[in-house]
């Protein structure tokens, strides 16, 4: 019995480090989770990209469910995700509305015309103050908001043809499933 | 001599400041807001880089939000109310000290109960021995 104590302290400590390994692999532990889930989004009135005389308001957008993806022109994720909402946006069967996040408008419009624009809408937040409201600490990141004005997921990071099949799909389905 | 002691003030009080104003400056009313400010950033952390307190961060993010904590502290704000402000937008993790609360508590109380179960264990371990005899206790020794 006392023999085989160590034996099993050992083996409990690889069982602890062994978890510890699987844990960070499915979770980033750098990863700042959203209080704003299951709450409203927070009031914004920001200019769209390119015609900053037009303004839209968080209020402007309810009725319908979207899905608002934050993007820069000096983020590289962005660059790696980009193809993917090229490619999938459409298919969504949701509104794709851009963040223009802390960029200059004009590397943002040049970004676009060289990779190609997904988007239906883009809301241009040059210095970041809205942003602020809603969590957000890099680019990309991905809202999807309600036709309520309900934030119902955040993805930190860039968006795979993964995450939109096994995250995003669902719950977009679910949305449009229970709307009257 | 007494210009001399005057420049060397000046150059002292800049050196004192030589952290905040290394990054950007601020427009404190004295030095006891700033000394707040400092004490307060220094306390949150800054999302980019997250070994860093918003204090020393260089990171574009942090320059914003000690931008934002500087404008609450302008609008009276209290240190509690700031916090608040940017937990509800960051949660928890921009907190340095961690709250006590449910999902923290082994977080708070986890070294106590792994000194406890040594503890419970070093204890045991030495009854034993005592209860088995001294001829005994070499021996299990050697084996091990």
């Amino acid at each position: 019995m006392s023999r085989a104590l160590p034996l099993a302290i050992f083996l409990a400590l690889v069982g602890l480090f062994g978890f510890g390994i699987w844990w960070n692999q499915r979770h980033d532990p750098r990863e700042v989770p959203s209080p704003l889930i299951g709450k409203p989004a927070p009031a914004f009135d920001l200019p769209v990209l390119g015609d900053p005389a037009r303004r839209v308001s968080k209020a402007a957008m309810l009725g319908k469910p979207y899905l608002l993806n934050v993007f820069a022109s000096w983020c590289f994720a962005c660059r790696d995700e980009h193809p993917v909402l090229m490619a999938e946006a459409q298919r969504l069967g949701i509104a794709l509305v851009g963040y223009n996040y802390k960029d200059d408008p004009a590397d943002a419009q040049r970004w676009l015309a060289q990779f190609g624009n997904p988007y239906g809408l883009i809301l241009a937040d040059r210095d970041g103050r809205t942003a602020i409201d809603f969590g957000v600490y890099g680019a990309p990141e991905t809202f999807l908001i309600d036709a309520q004005g309900v934030i119902r997921y955040k993805r930190i990071g860039a968006l795979t043809p993964q995450v939109l099949a096994e995250q995003i799909e669902p719950r977009v389905r679910a949305l449009s499933g229970g709307a009257p | 001599m007494k210009r001399a002691a005057r420049i060397g003030l000046a150059l002292a009080a800049l050196l004192a400041c030589a952290p905040a104003f290394a990054i950007d400056p601020l427009p404190f009313k004295d030095a006891q807001q700033r000394e707040r400010f400092q004490k307060l950033t220094s306390e949150l952390r800054c999302l980019v880089c997250q070994n860093e307190s918003l204090n020393d961060s260089n990171a574009d993010l942090a320059r914003d939000l000690r931008h934002e904590v500087f404008q609450l502290m302008q609008q009276g704000k209290s240190d509690a109310e700031i916090k608040q402000y940017l937990v509800a937008r960051y949660s928890d993790f921009v907190l340095y000290d961690p709250p006590l609360k449910t999902s923290t508590l082994l977080l708070w109380f986890g070294p106590a109960l792994v000194l406890a179960i040594g503890a419970a264990a070093v204890v045991l371990t030495v009854r034993r021995r005592a209860g088995s005899g001294p001829a005994e206790a070499p021996a299990a020794e050697e084996e091990w």
